[in-house]
């Protein structure tokens, strides 16, 4: 007991990751506030939006500046003075440590690196994050809910963006920081991190754990079948779908109307997208599927999803 | 009294005047001249909603940010004066930061929680003026500004991660640029190339890191967040 006590002191009491455990307590804290505010505007109908009344900037705003660098300068001296920076051995190219991990506000995207090739993680998921937050306010349709805090006027909005936030964010964050030990192997957080571990684990290829079909044939080239299976799942979920679904609903819901096919077509394919990582997530840990489309073009371009 | 009668005469000097052209701040024509003649407030519009200042609705989260940037920038450049970008001395002057210069300790944990608190609280921001659908029409554009803002804030806490050339930030710069190798067609290795001026971290990369750090990065940022104000206000204020 008092081993894992210890091991789970240790981690959490890391310098760098002291603002991670911040952090978690004020995202909670924060969006508990947030629902809070929404249901009772939800309740009584008064929104803070109907407020038009003004006041002046001189004493009312200069004062709130003015008292909240005052308690973010003490916040910063305690902390500054209490734990500090961390500071290791000299870099040395020839040691690697085990884990090697970036800093924490990456973690989510190396958690990814487990579940898809580099290039996917690295840089193809966040290249679509910052153009599916750019694309936020030009694909919400709903002009209700600006400048208060609501669920009910905006319910797939707010559920969309904070399970993304929470979950595929701050949970792979956490994931990342205190369960991911020695060759990124799972870790509960009281566990000692044993470099030697060893873990027997071979994951399969999704048609191969299915029917057999393995994703490359003896000499090395793609089986062919997998290659359409696989492609057939991958553009059903990300284009079919979106299509069957825009046939289906678009002339009985009028929020569908209002959106247009583009919009309809952006705002589904990035939500399903986001939608797949989690359900990649799940179908690797609990059956060891490696990957669901094993498929390149020419010697660069691999989409081993 | 007599103490009120010496201040009433400063506040009326000519010297005091040529520094603030308004009076003290008890009318409300000298409270709004006390903002549109400032500098530093005059960011600020004379009059703003009530709701925009109540804390339980911003939670004040976009001028923490700000704050501490500013705090990031003075700390920043105290740190600069002891810091050299070279693979033989960047870890020594870290060792004399945390051991031989003055307060250098204090000065460096100020700077480091500074900027992980600065990304946590930009992204609380982002999650605030979601939740208050705040990007809604007419503030498309400037939450778009944000998102920026928000990469940048990234790439400002990342680049300075390598500056103190220990494991740590030698082995958290590799996982991060090893990723950005792996795009196809050699675009990835090119790219690599072009931020670590070579093909491994070492000499050029830490040099471009503070370059883009110190310099390149904080200039970007300090334009955005003008352009970021600026919107603010012409989108109507908070
Ligand atoms: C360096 C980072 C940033 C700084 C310094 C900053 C600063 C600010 C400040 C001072 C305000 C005034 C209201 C408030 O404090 O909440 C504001 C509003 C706003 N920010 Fe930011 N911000 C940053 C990043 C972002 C990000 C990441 C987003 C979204 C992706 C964003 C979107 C907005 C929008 C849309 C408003 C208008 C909100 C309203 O009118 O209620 N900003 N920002």
């Amino acid at each position: 007991m008092s081993d894992a006590l210890h091991n789970f002191w240790l981690i959490l009491s890391k310098p760098d990751n002291v603002p991670i455990v911040l952090m978690m307590i004020l995202v909670i804290f924060y969006c508990w506030l947030a629902f809070k505010q929404a249901r009772r505007n939800d309740r009584l109908g008064v929104f803070e939006a109907t407020q038009a009344d003004k006041v002046q900037v001189w004493p009312y705003l200069v004062k709130i500046e003015f008292l909240v660098t005052i308690i973010v300068l003490i916040v910063l001296t305690v902390w500054a003075i209490t734990i500090n920076a961390p500071l290791e051995e000299a870099a040395n190219p020839t040691l690697t440590p085990n884990p090697s991990k970036a800093p924490w506000y990456f973690l989510g995207l190396q958690e990814m690196l487990v579940y898809f090739d580099p290039w996917i993680a690295g840089v193809m998921l966040p290249t679509f994050i910052i153009v599916g937050l750019i694309l936020v306010p030009y694909i919400d349709p709903n002009p209700k809910g600006n400048g208060y805090y609501t669920f009910k006027e905006r319910p797939f909005a707010i559920s969309t963006f904070a399970i993304g936030f929470l979950i595929l964010w701050v949970l792979l964050i956490i994931l990342g920081t205190f369960m991911r030990g020695p060759g990124w192997y799972y870790f509960w957080p009281w566990e000692y991190w044993d470099t030697h571990r060893v873990v027997a684990l071979t994951n399969i290829d999704l048609w191969e754990k299915i029917f057999g079909i393995p994703s490359k044939n003896v000499d090395g080239s793609f089986n062919l079948i997998q290659v359409a299976l696989g492609g057939a799942l991958i553009i059903g979920w990300l284009a079919l779908l979106p299509m069957w679904i825009w046939k289906k609903y678009k002339e009985k819901s009028s929020v569908l109307k209002q959106m247009g096919a583009l919009k309809f077509g952006m705002t589904a394919v990035l939500f399903l997208m986001m939608a797949g990582l989690p359900i990649k997530m799940f179908l690797r840990l609990a059956f060891n599927i490696k990957y669901i489309w094993v498929f390149g073009v020419g010697h660069d371009l691999f989409f081993n999803i | 009294m007599e103490k009120n009668k010496t201040l009433g005469r400063l506040f009326t000097s000519r010297v005091w005047r040529s520094v603030f052209r308004h009076g003290l701040p008890i009318s409300n024509r000298a409270r709004a001249e006390s903002v549109f003649y400032n500098f530093f407030l005059h960011v600020h519009p004379v009059k703003v909603r009530k709701r925009s200042l109540k804390i339980t609705y911003t939670w004040a989260l976009g001028g923490l940010t700000a704050g501490l940037f500013i705090i990031l920038t003075l700390t920043g450049a105290l740190l600069m004066l002891y810091y050299r970008p070279s693979v033989s001395e960047a870890y020594a002057d870290m060792k004399d930061l945390q051991f031989v210069v003055s307060s250098g300790l204090f000065l460096r944990n100020m700077h480091r929680w500074s900027a992980h608190a600065m990304v946590a609280v930009a992204f609380l921001h982002m999650l605030r003026v979601f939740y208050t659908g705040s990007y809604k029409p007419p503030k498309e554009f400037n939450w778009v500004v944000g998102v920026i803002l928000l990469v940048l804030t990234i790439l400002l806490s990342y680049t300075g991660y390598l500056l103190p050339w220990d494991q740590l930030a030698f082995w958290g710069i590799s996982v991060g640029t090893n990723m950005a190798r792996a795009v196809p067609f050699g675009i990835g290795d090119k790219m690599s190339y072009l931020l670590l001026g070579g093909n491994i971290v070492g000499e050029n990369a830490l040099v471009r890191f503070y370059v883009l750090h110190c310099f390149i990065l904080p200039i970007a940022t300090m334009v955005l967040m003008g352009v970021h104000f600026w919107r603010v206000r012409k989108d109507g204020g908070v």
